[in-house]
């Protein structure tokens, strides 16, 4: 091939405008508009490609996103694993290898494109800036949008917005379409929800199998056109057209005037209108003619052609040009649902059906393609060289192996041969296949049409769709507390619990974690420590039916709750399982503040919300989400009183006065608190609630007062090992959704006397009744220092029995508990309770730990801590 | 992505909504006078039909309103959307 630049064509490209690019290290230049595989083609250049399974030479095959040979990794200025040559815009810097047709992903982190996401709302989208979408939007009324795939829309509608570069890569419900723009060195998504779809995509050209159909010089008849056209660029001196239909005899004609000699081969037995009009250009046309070789080493030189006679003729070519007929695009209806029919006068596969009211597909898309000759597989040479599927290296014999294996369906094939599951997504090979597969069971042509097609129409980058979300939050916020700039300049190591950020635990130098947590655990039982426990979730409960609500919402009575006290509730589910749990703070008789888990916020409040408004509809109840409105700091400990009396505070701190389980409204340090005497450790504590503005002040003013008694900051971890040593269990990870209260022991927190509540008639369903329900209980391993894993099975034999062996339950939490110097567990087992005090076995690898199960509560069982 | 119409709002799209399941499912009066299959049958056991059926979704990201709609769970099309309490369009 010989492929040059010519004068007086060439409309998308700018020849003002050189821009020099680096392929395989070496230096070329094309023009601002050109890809690089224009550019390839205007140096003189068709090949250099290989195939990635059988490592053929390969050429240039396509002038768009159908291209299933030419394929170059962007190593600069940003990188991109693989995409088509003929979909890479030269830009300045631009450097490109080679690639055989799959990309390889370096292990490091590279610069990808830089992407953004818009969003569109509009009466019409026209996916298709030819003559048919300009058409159809020229009429639209309201907001019009074309997205066109192609560098350039001629002659856009002024009534519309016309993005280029643009390939709408799915259309989706109720004229929601997804569109990927390649904008110079941005990448754009957009999403569009359109109240019209007009899908005016065009048609892609096949080609045709015949004995050396892949070498470099063969391409697609409309690409030699289109790179005449919008480039400039004539592919070839010599060239052979091999055409079924009048569009590749326009190409034809149109590369002639162009100044190449060309011969056009024609199967059809008959002249047609096109045939003679090329005749009367002096444009040589072998009818009734097939092409059945091709020479070259590797390059093409040579066509061999048949006549009806027989007769065989070697014409010299650097090109040929091959048209087999059109496929009208309807991936995008596709993927909608819409099928499609054979249309025989076209040989192609039109849409069949409507599809949604929304959606109109128009123009070649549709079916108004030219007419094209019936033919799809030259019958002569060997159909080990005829390729039908070039990106996989699949040929005719293939097809016909996987046929001859039993398989009739074109999907079956599909997955036998991997044809159509490449890159280009069988734009080339999908109809030709699906007639070879026709032909060799003996159907008709069109009895079955291609494999299905689905979303995305091209490949999107990842991070186009990632888009400005890209690096590490992705596409979940992390939320953090205001003393997290206290914690990170004080070393803490955190934790993810839900989208928040927490401490797990403050190492000092030297530490590990479970140092760290043994010397955090161990000032809190024997002095003060403070926590961060913002991260609460709490909701605002207001209105005069506030206490039947919660009577009905929590499995206790929180009506009857005295005015500045606080009680421990449990939610359920409807199913009687464990949902949430935490406190209600009685503020006025029609105001509560409830609190959750941290990660269980969003569900209770979508929880009460439902019930309010579908079921409860007549109560006066308003609930607000005040999670961030309040920064808890949570002091505890032996010396937590003093601390916050030296912090300052106007309220009385003395037991009598301010016992447990109420609060008081007040100031510390000089600032309003509500102060609440709550504890999740079994040790003297007092939660102080304050608005976030002054939480830093606060944890100042703690940390100032605790200096005397060596005050902790702790983690979660530490809290963790702490109200696991009062057994106190954690929802999700003592439970996972099939745990009852009275599977917790927890049966004293129902009652079942004050009326209906959630969940409370699952309590006596017959399954829930049984005396073999896993119950929590807790488990210390025979020798003290072992910790087991979380997770850890549990078994009654010492030794592991055949399988299925029995499990009995298993591990929910496991510390080295300093209070106790020992390791401790927290576990559910069937039955649990009754086995208290009783030998089990935790199963580690292939071998068992003996353990003794024991009541949950490890610490201080009588509670003599908590008053201080 | 389904575009749905809140009642209150106007079309938005799906991704603002929460789903929740089959519509007009009364919280019995009085759930202990069920049978363990009463209860059951009502806690566990939904209709799934093919073609247009009544269910739940909530603004979770506008207005946070439950409301009723009918669906085409073979179209997977939006029908109708209405308010809670309200009758299903006929």
């Amino acid at each position: 091939m010989t492929g040059r630049r010519i004068e007086g064509a060439g409309a998308w490209v700018d020849r003002a405008h050189p821009i020099g690019f680096t392929i395989d290290g070496r230096l070329l230049q094309g023009f601002a508009g050109d890809t690089v595989a224009s550019a390839l083609l205007a140096s003189g250049e068709v090949g250099g490609f290989i195939s990635p399974l059988s490592a053929r030479p390969r050429g240039v095959y396509a002038a768009g996103v159908e291209e299933p040979n030419a394929f170059v990794e962007i190593a600069a200025p940003w990188f991109e694993p693989i995409r088509p040559a003929t979909m890479v815009n030269l830009v300045d810097g631009l450097v490109v290898r080679r690639r055989a047709g799959v990309g390889v992903l370096p292990s490091d982190p590279v610069a990808t494109r830089p992407a953004r996401h818009r969003y569109h709302h509009v009466e019409t989208l026209v996916i298709g800036g030819g003559a048919s979408g300009r058409a159809a939007a020229t009429i639209a009324e309201g907001r019009v949008l074309i997205v066109d795939e192609h560098d350039v829309v001629i002659d856009p509608p002024p009534n519309a917005t016309t993005l280029t570069s643009t390939t709408a890569t799915g259309i989706y419900d109720d004229g929601s379409v997804l569109c990927y723009q390649r904008d110079g060195a941005t990448d754009v998504f957009h999403h569009v929800r359109a109240g019209r779809v007009v899908l005016a995509a065009g048609a892609h050209e096949r080609p045709l199998a015949f004995p050396g159909n892949d070498r470099p010089g063969v391409m697609l008849a409309a690409a030699a056109r289109a790179y005449l056209e919008r480039y400039g660029v004539l592919v070839g001196e010599r060239i052979v057209v091999f055409s079924t239909n009048h569009a590749g005899h326009d190409a034809a004609e149109a590369l002639a005037t162009a100044g190449a000699t060309v011969v056009v081969v024609d199967p059809a037995v008959r002249p047609g209108p096109a045939t003679e009009r090329l005749r009367a250009a002096g444009i040589e046309v072998r009818l009734n003619a097939r092409v059945i070789a091709t020479d070259g080493e590797p390059a093409l030189t040579g066509v061999t052609v048949s006549a009806a006679d027989g007769q065989r003729t070697t014409l010299p070519a650097d090109t040929l040009a091959v048209s087999g007929g059109w496929n009208p695009a309807v991936q995008l209806a596709r993927g909608l649902g819409i099928g499609v029919r054979y249309d025989e006068d076209r040989t192609c596969f039109v849409p069949d059906g409507s599809g949604p009211d929304w959606l109109t597909v128009i123009g070649r898309a549709a079916g108004n393609v030219p007419s094209s000759f019936p033919i799809w597989v030259i019958d002569a040479g060997d159909d080990r060289e005829k390729y039908v599927e070039l990106q996989r290296d699949q040929t005719v014999a293939d097809v016909a192996d996987a046929v001859a294996g039993g398989l009739t369906n074109a999907e079956h094939v599909k997955r036998a041969t991997y044809i159509g599951t490449t890159i280009d997504q069988g734009r080339t090979s999908g109809v030709l296949t699906a007639e070879i597969v026709n032909r060799l069971l003996g159907w008709a042509p069109g009895a079955q049409g291609p494999t299905n097609a689905r979303p995305p129409y091209t490949p999107v980058p990842f991070s186009a769709l990632a888009g400005p979300d890209g690096g590490p939050i992705l596409l979940d916020p992390i939320r953090v507390t205001p003393l997290q700039a206290w914690h990170d300049a004080h070393g803490a190591v955190d934790e993810n619990v839900g989208q928040w950020k927490r401490p797990r635990y403050f190492p000092r130098a030297g530490e590990d974690m479970d140092a760290a947590v043994a010397r955090e655990t161990r000032a809190l039982r024997t002095s003060v420590g403070v926590l961060d426990a913002s991260t609460l979730g709490k909701i605002d409960v207001r209105g005069p039916d506030a206490g039947v609500f919660l009577d009905r919402t929590y499995t206790n009575r929180m009506s009857n709750v005295a005015v500045g006290s606080i009680r421990y509730g449990l939610m359920l589910g409807l199913d009687g399982m464990v949902f949430d749990d935490g406190v209600a703070l009685r503020v006025t008789d029609e105001h509560y503040v409830v609190t959750t888990t941290t990660g269980g916020a969003a569900g209770v409040m979508d929880r009460f919300e439902e019930w309010l408004q579908t079921e409860w509809t007549d109560l006066r109840v308003y609930c607000t989400s005040v999670t961030e409105q309040w920064s808890v700091v949570a002091v505890g400990g032996p010396r937590a009183r003093d601390v916050v009396a030296a912090a300052g505070t106007d309220t009385d701190l003395a037991n009598a006065s301010f016992p447990f389980m109420t609060f008081r409204d007040a100031t510390v340090a000089g600032v309003p608190a509500r102060i609440g005497r709550i504890s999740f450790t079994g040790e003297l504590s007092y939660e102080l609630h304050v608005s976030p503005w002054y939480a830093q002040h606060v944890w100042d003013a703690v940390m100032a007062a605790g200096a005397p008694f060596d005050i902790t900051p702790y983690g979660t971890e530490a809290m963790h090992v702490l109200r696991a040593e009062k057994g106190y269990v954690i929802v999700g990870q003592e439970t996972d959704g099939t745990q009852t209260p009275e599977d917790l022991g927890m049966a004293w927190i129902v009652n079942t006397g004050k009326g209906d509540f959630v969940g409370k008639r699952s309590l006596v369903r017959s399954d829930m009744l049984r005396a073999d329900r896993k119950q929590l209980v807790g488990v210390m391993t025979d020798e003290p220092a072992r910790v087991l894993v979380e997770g850890t099975q549990l078994i009654a034999e010492a030794t592991i029995p055949e399988p299925p062996a029995h499990m009995l339950g298993w591990v929910t939490s496991s510390y080295r508990s300093e209070a106790l110097g020992r390791s401790i567990a927290l576990a559910v087992v069937e039955a649990g309770r009754s086995l208290i005090g009783q030998q089990i076995h935790a199963v580690v690898g292939d071998t068992t730990v003996p353990c003794r199960v024991a009541d949950p509560v490890f610490y201080d069982p009588e509670g003599t801590r908590r008053d201080g | 992505m389904l575009l749905i119409r809140c009642p209150w709002c106007g079309d938005r799209d799906e991704i603002e909504f929460k789903y929740g399941g089959q519509a007009h499912l009364a919280y019995p009066s009085d759930p202990e006078a069920l049978t363990d299959a009463e209860w059951a049958d009502f806690l566990f056991m939904r209709d799934n039909p093919k073609g247009e059926w009544a269910e739940r979704w909530m603004h979770a990201a506008g207005c946070r309103r439950w409301f009723n709609a009918i669906r085409d769970t073979a179209a997977h099309r939006m029908v109708a959307t209405y308010r809670m309490g309200e009758e299903p369009p006929r």
